[in-house]
């Protein structure tokens, strides 16, 4: 299961994700940026209660940070530790920008 | 003591198999971030069998848990798919910048990264896979 909530204001758009991202519920917060970044030139993750994530979800914010390099700025904190550690496995740690 | 699942290889069976392998772990004394490597793992796993093993004809996965004197937790994935072994997939390149990085090609090396042993064995017709993680 995943909860995304999402708040705008101005340029800035933030994702609040809840639960897991994994290949079940990643094409629905794939649809769910899809929606949302155009015109944002800054946006932030909070991963805060993201207990769970698995390549499916990786894909996602890879496609995410490559639109954001393009336009604006992308950043993704409160991550928790099982989650860096899938981020440091996998490089992203050096390819996205953790707060 | 084991458990096992016989189960269609479709991807929107996957939480029924999380619940499955969660299901087993809850009786082990496995910490969250061992928990977690093994779930990634076999999402990756079985994602990647529902995907490609059976090229369009329905087929089933057949899986095993078990704790190990080690300690460790044993888990192996059989299929009567394709031949394929994940061992001899191409590493991706984790060193490179968001815009060279693919998207995909992920799945198996998290696999291999978040487990302590890998084995594939093609026999009688099956794909057979070993992952074990040490507690």
């Amino acid at each position: 299961m995943l909860n995304i909530s999402k708040s705008v204001e101005g340029g800035k758009c933030t994702f609040q994700l809840e639960g897991r991202l994994d290949t079940v519920t990643a094409p629905e917060f794939e649809k769910e940026l899809k929606d949302s970044l155009d015109g944002v030139t800054e946006l932030v993750m909070d991963f805060q209660d993201l207990e769970y994530i698995s390549s499916a979800g990786l894909r996602v914010l890879l496609s995410a940070q490559k639109v954001m390099t393009r336009q604006g700025s992308m950043k993704v904190i409160h991550v928790n530790e099982t989650v860096m550690e899938v981020f440091e496995v996998t490089g992203f740690s050096d390819i996205l920008t953790i707060e | 003591m084991h458990d096992e699942l016989v189960i269609d290889a479709v991807v929107r069976n996957l939480p029924k198999v999380m619940a499955f392998i969660e299901g087993y772990l809850k009786q082990t004394d496995c910490g969250a971030k061992a928990r977690m490597q093994i779930c990634v793992a076999v999402e990756e796993i079985f994602v990647n069998i529902a995907t490609y093993a059976y090229k369009g004809r329905s087929g089933s996965v057949e899986m095993r848990i078990e704790f190990t004197q080690d300690p460790a937790v044993m888990i192996t994935f059989a299929d009567y798919g394709a031949p394929f072994d994940p061992l001899e997939e191409k590493d991706p390149d984790v060193t490179l910048p968001a815009s060279e990085r693919r998207i995909g090609g992920l799945g198996i090396y998290m696999a291999k990264k978040s487990m302590d042993c890998m084995e594939y064995d093609y026999r009688d017709g099956k794909n057979i896979l070993t992952l074990k993680k040490k507690l």
